[in-house]
Order: C-alpha cells, then structure tokens, then sequence
C-alpha cells in the first residue's frame, strides 16, 4: 500500500535518510523502531509531506504523494507533541478539524471514552499535558481513514487512558486497517505489532515480525533483541 | 484557506492582546482629539504614531504568532489541505484582526468627534488605508523572517532588527549619505531609497494629501515636484501593494521546499 524508494533526506550536513526502500502492505500494526535521531519522524513526516525528501519516490496506493495533499484524506495522524491555539475550546478545536475535513466522524464515542465530557468546554491553554494528549488520541481517531499514523501514541497517558488506546487500534486493525507507530516502550510494541522495521543510518536495518527479530538475535526479549540491534550501532 | 482564515481570526480576536490593542488606539483617539480639538491636527500626530506602531506590532504579532502556533500547524498539514493556502490562511487571519483593530480603535472616537461632518474624513481615511497598508507589509515580512529562521529567538530578534531599521535606522544611513553627498544630484537617489522602505513611503503619501509642505522634507519635496500631488499618491500607493505582494510571493515560494 506504501511504497518508498530510494528516499534521501539531509538537513544541512546531517544525513537522516540514505536510500531508504521501504514497502508497507496493507492491514495490520507497523512499529517503525531505531535509536534516537535515526530517522522514524522524517520517514514519517515524509509520507505526510511535511517534509520534502531530497530525493526518492513515495506512492501510497500506487500513486506518488510528493507534493500532492489529497491523498491526505484517507490517513489520519497522530503527531507527537500535541500543542494546540491556547484561546481555542475542545469542542471548538474538534469542530475545526471537522469543518476541515468534509468526512464522517464519530467523536462522541471518543470523546466518552476518555472521559473528555467535562473538559470539552475547557480552554486548550488550560489543559494539562495527559489531557491534551487524549483529545489529540480523539482527533486522530474520530475519522475513518484505511492509514493511521501515530507518533509516540503513548506520551503522557494515564494506564487506564493507555488501555482504551491499545483496545482502540485493535479495533482499527480489526476493520483492516493499517497502522504505523513509533515508540520507544517496548512491551507496547511487544503486544501490539505485526510487523516491526528498524531504522538505523537512514536505512532499513530489519523488517520482520518480533518473532523473527527475536530469533535472529537469539534474544527471548524483545527490548534485549532491540537493544542488541541497537549496540551494533554503538560498537 | 477561508476556514484557516475564520480559525485564526477568532483565535486572535479572544486573544487578550489583539484587545489591549484595539483599547490603546480608542484611548489614544479620545485623547488625541480631547487635546487637539482639532481633527486635522489629530491626523498628523496620529500619523507620526501610526508609522511606528502599526509596522512594530504587526511585526511582534506576526513572529510571536507563527512560532507559537508551530505545532497546531503541523496538525493542519496532516490535514488534507494544500499548505498555501494553510500560510495564507494565518497570514490574512491576523493582518486583518490587526486592522480591525487599528480601524475600530481610532474610527470610534473619531465618528463619536463628528468626523462626517469634517472636512478631515478623507485624510482620516487615508491614514487608516496606509496603517492598513504597514499592517499587511510587515506581517507578511514576519511571516518571512519566521519561515527561514526555526530558531524562535533569533526570529524574534532578526524581526525586530528588521522594523528597527526600517523605522530608525534607514533614516539615518539616509539623511548622512545626503549630507555626505550634497555635491551630486541627489533627487533620483532619494526617490528610490524612499520606495524601498514602506515606512517612508507611508509618511510621505499620508503628507502629500495633507498637503503640509514644512513637514514633507527632503524627499517629500522630491516626490511632488517629480510626480505632481496626484500622480505621487497613485505611484506610492502602487508601490505599497507591491511590498505586499512580493513579500507574499517570496513566502509561497520559500513553502514549496519548506520542512516542519
């Protein structure tokens, strides 16, 4: 369903993506891994077109999105500081985006689970940083898209808001949907991943199920089987 | 873009600011004319305050907005919109709650004064088109600054260098090198060095309708006897919309290849 080939990107000097080939098959939970700075929110952003690769090809259900924003409307996204206009409400901020995106939606039932009832008439300003975290989750998730993309989905959740987040894209996987997620909390992605790339260099490092990545380290654990994929890097 | 337009209007206009704003220009105007008692000495004075005030705030708004708003953007441009029109959106947004603002908080005082029954109603107007004007141009001019420059501060400061040199600054470098160069033939000098800064260019077509020869100065003085009354006000005017314009074309131009 995603296709990257061949994508460069440089900030400066700094090289972050090297010829980076990627395909993304539709269906199922991605966790795009690598140490820090190694490259997962620029491949992200790149697919967003956020950022505008050097070089290379991105096509999401075989049709090239550089530069292009319509294709905009079948993914939803999850970005990874969630920093919303201070003057705004909840449910002025959640009616923007809809007013945005001329799509069905179905924030009530979002907005239940997480228990932003009483908030929703609050000022964004006013809102503590878990909080802003659960109705940036609403925002994401209130719109039906085949392509959702989370970036540190986790930050800041309270265990019971966590809950409702991993029943919440199973959920989603369970409709056929397919899921992208960056982290760095490994017994998340242990639950929750089909599939796991790593990042390292601006390059794909490993693509497999965790299964596979556990027997090719030979590491029962997988934050052990990732740290030993990450130790390369260091040695 | 007339979503983002209405979103970041309404974002501005609850903003406590955009309100200490619109109260310093009523409390002025009350003043101004309480004082003065005379509408036509009012529009000069405000003149020299408008010149100032409008690039300066338009410029702070303009930065302290983008940076601020930083990661709201990203979420819009997640969204399936085109990022132009998500810029262009923001830049209307807040040049237009500024000028309602500039427009509001001196037209009531004046209107309440008896302006319609003035003769000054056409220089008041004026006045209000060229603050407008500042309003516009140098917010597009943050917008830029702010675009090229990720690190808040240093965008913060180059801003605000920018109207310090256009405001202050420019004038000087202007009034040494015609001392300097009193020699030469300074008349063609003096008209282009006037239309590169709109500061400038604001005060001199705000005098040229007023008509106040003492206070045209050097430039003034060139600009009429080259283009006549009617035909500098035309010429200035046009140059204003092109400080609006380019700025604007520079900033679609530097989204194209723009990382956030």
């Amino acid at each position: 369903m995603i296709d990257f080939k061949n994508l460069h990107k440089k900030f400066g000097k700094l090289v972050v993506l090297n010829g980076l080939d990627l395909n993304i098959k539709e269906g199922g939970i991605f966790a795009i891994l690598g140490p820090n700075g190694s490259g997962k929110t620029t491949l992200i952003k790149c697919l967003l077109g956020m950022v505008i690769p050097n070089e290379g090809e991105i096509t999401y259900k075989n049709k090239s999105v550089l530069r292009k924003w319509d294709y905009r409307n079948d993914l939803n996204y999850l970005p990874q500081i969630a920093n919303f206009p201070p003057n705004l409400t909840v449910v002025e901020l959640i009616e923007m985006v809809k007013n945005l995106r001329p799509k069905q939606s179905n924030e009530q039932d979002l907005i239940k689970l997480f228990g932003l009832t009483d908030s929703l008439q609050k000022k964004l300003g006013n809102l503590s940083g878990g909080t802003k975290q659960k109705v940036n989750i609403v925002l994401t998730f209130m719109f039906d898209s085949n392509l959702i993309i989370l970036d540190e989905p986790t930050n800041g959740l309270d265990p019971i808001a966590l809950i409702h987040l991993k029943e919440l894209i199973l959920k989603e996987k369970a409709k056929g949907k397919t899921i992208l997620i960056t982290t760095h909390i490994m017994s998340f992605v242990d639950e929750m991943a089909d599939e796991i790339v790593f990042i390292l260099d601006g390059k794909i490092y490993f693509k497999g199920s965790v299964n596979q990545l556990k027997e090719q380290t030979k590491n029962d654990n997988l934050e052990h089987a990732i740290a030993n994929l990450i130790a390369k890097q260091y040695a | 873009m007339l979503k983002i337009l209405k979103y970041s209007f309404y974002d501005l206009m609850r903003s406590r600011w955009s309100y200490v704003y619109f109260l310093f220009y009523l409390i002025l105007g009350f003043v101004l004319l309480f004082l003065n008692n005379d509408v036509n000495k009012a529009v000069i004075t405000l003149m020299n305050i408008i010149i100032v005030l409008t690039p300066l705030i338009g410029t702070i708004f303009g930065v302290m907005y983008y940076y601020n708003s930083r990661e709201f953007t990203e979420l819009l441009l997640a969204q399936p919109i085109n990022r132009k029109k998500i810029f262009m959106g923001q830049y209307l947004g807040i040049s237009i709650s500024l000028t309602l603002s500039l427009v509001l908080g001196l037209g009531i005082p004046f209107v309440l004064y008896g302006l319609f029954k003035s003769t000054a109603i056409f220089n008041f107007g004026l006045l209000l088109v060229v603050g407008s004007f500042l309003n516009f141009i140098f917010v597009a001019l943050s917008y830029n600054i702010a675009l090229s420059t990720e690190n808040k501060i240093k965008g913060f400061g180059y801003a605000i260098l920018m109207w310090l040199f256009l405001a202050v600054i420019y004038d000087g470098i202007f009034l040494i090198s015609l001392i300097l160069f009193d020699e030469y033939p300074l008349d063609k000098f003096s008209l282009f060095a006037t239309m590169f800064n709109p500061i400038d260019l604001s005060r001199i077509l705000i005098l040229l309708k007023l008509d106040i020869s003492a206070l045209l100065g050097y430039t003034g003085a060139v600009f009429r006897k080259f283009f006549g009354t009617s035909l500098g006000m035309v010429l200035s005017m046009s140059i204003l919309v092109l400080w609006v314009l380019i700025p604007v074309v520079r900033m679609n131009l530097k989204l194209k290849n723009k990382d956030f």
